[in-house]
């Protein structure tokens, strides 16, 4: 599986998906085709190793979602970015396929605020769990009080 | 004939089991009048001998001992934080060996008569911290080492961070630093040791001395 292999795979399955080539091999997708790739991706191109899911905030442009997958034995690395409009929070929980985005989705969720759907715990991870807000989130202010320790 | 079954035992209910955890049994079984003062039997005692004409004498150098003595071993519970726990850990070791000034690092809070907050105390740990301080006996200090625990330090506006101890624990001796070298670490201990000769008769902390402060 070289990355021009995997660049053909991907155009002929996901034809809405617009690839850069790596490496890493860069990948974005809409938000409904996130579970299916993340499928194929897991079958056909063997990326069995889960790196790591996180988000940036593009502010009023919504929120990309990043998925790092690797397969190791073929030394091909994915990444996988999905954007959430604004207003829109929530997206397709890798958990049932992938057991290590357990804990990524929950800290996804515990920073920036988005909803897994089909995440089998999604609670705070990191924070209390009576924080207010997601602190990654840009509209979270810098001094945002929390009595009675700032 | 049937056989008797055996009766079941009746195991007593524990008394902790009405409270939602330990650290409310705590308060409720540990809280301590506002201030850290001797017990008031003692106060009234020590307030008769003193008003009592040349008593103060007395008391004052009943004083002196027990500060000498409170000075001259003043244990340090180990709890560190972060980087600066490091330089606590070399302050504690041979090199500058803090038990010649008779302080021995302690693994428990009951023993203990010094917290040196080393590090950065975040939100989540701040009430730890608060319940391990409410946990020495009194009368106990508090030295916070290092920015981090003085104001937040370089991460005072991160949205974790408690800007500066003092707001979850009362603090005597404050050691500026990133992170404070061990030297640095052992002058506030001899600061605080000359605080604490400084004790007041009460039990009350020292009013600010020109020397220190």
């Amino acid at each position: 599986m070289t990355s021009e292999h995997a660049t053909t795979l991907i155009g002929e399955r996901f034809g809405s998906a617009q690839v850069e080539n790596g490496p890493p091999l860069t990948v974005t997708l809409p938000v409904d085709a996130w579970l299916p790739f993340a499928q194929f991706a897991k079958d056909e191109l063997r990326c069995r190793y889960f790196s790591f899911l996180t988000a940036v905030d593009w502010k009023d442009q919504g929120l990309d979602v990043v998925l790092k997958i690797d397969n190791v034995d073929d030394n091909l690395s994915l990444i996988v970015k999905t954007r959430l409009e604004p207003g829109v929070s929530s997206c397709p929980s890798l958990t049932p396929l992938y057991r290590g985005a357990n804990w990524m989705e929950r800290e996804a969720y515990d920073m920036f605020g988005i909803v897994f759907e089909g995440h089998p715990d999604l609670r705070r991870i990191l924070l209390t769990d009576d924080w207010e807000g997601h602190p990654l989130l840009k509209s979270y202010a810098v001094d945002t009080p929390h009595p009675p320790y700032r | 004939m049937a056989v008797k079954p055996p009766p079941t035992p009746e195991i007593p209910v524990p008394v902790w089991r009405n409270f939602k955890d330990l650290q409310e049994w705590e308060t409720l079984h540990q809280t301590r009048p506002e201030g850290d003062k001797h017990s008031a039997a003692f106060e009234a005692v020590t307030e008769g001998i003193h008003s009592f004409p040349g008593g103060f004498v007395l008391t004052t150098a009943a004083d002196s001992f027990f500060n000498w003595a409170r000075k001259s071993s003043v244990w340090p519970v180990t709890f560190g934080l972060a980087c600066c726990a490091i330089e606590m850990m070399a302050t504690f070791a041979s090199r500058f060996d803090v038990e010649r000034l008779g302080m021995v690092p302690w693994a428990s809070p009951r023993h203990s008569d010094l917290m040196i907050v080393s590090g950065t105390v975040t939100i989540k740990m701040a009430p730890m911290l608060k319940r391990i301080y409410d946990q020495m006996p009194d009368p106990k200090w508090a030295v916070s080492m290092g920015s981090c625990s003085n104001s937040g330090g370089p991460f005072r506006h991160g949205y974790f961070v408690v800007k500066g101890v003092d707001r979850v624990i009362p603090v005597d001796v404050y050691v500026p630093g990133c992170p404070p070298p061990p030297e640095s670490l052992l002058n506030g201990l001899l600061l605080l040791q000359d605080q604490i000769s400084h004790f007041h008769r009460t039990g009350q902390r020292a009013a600010p001395s020109p020397k220190v402060d």
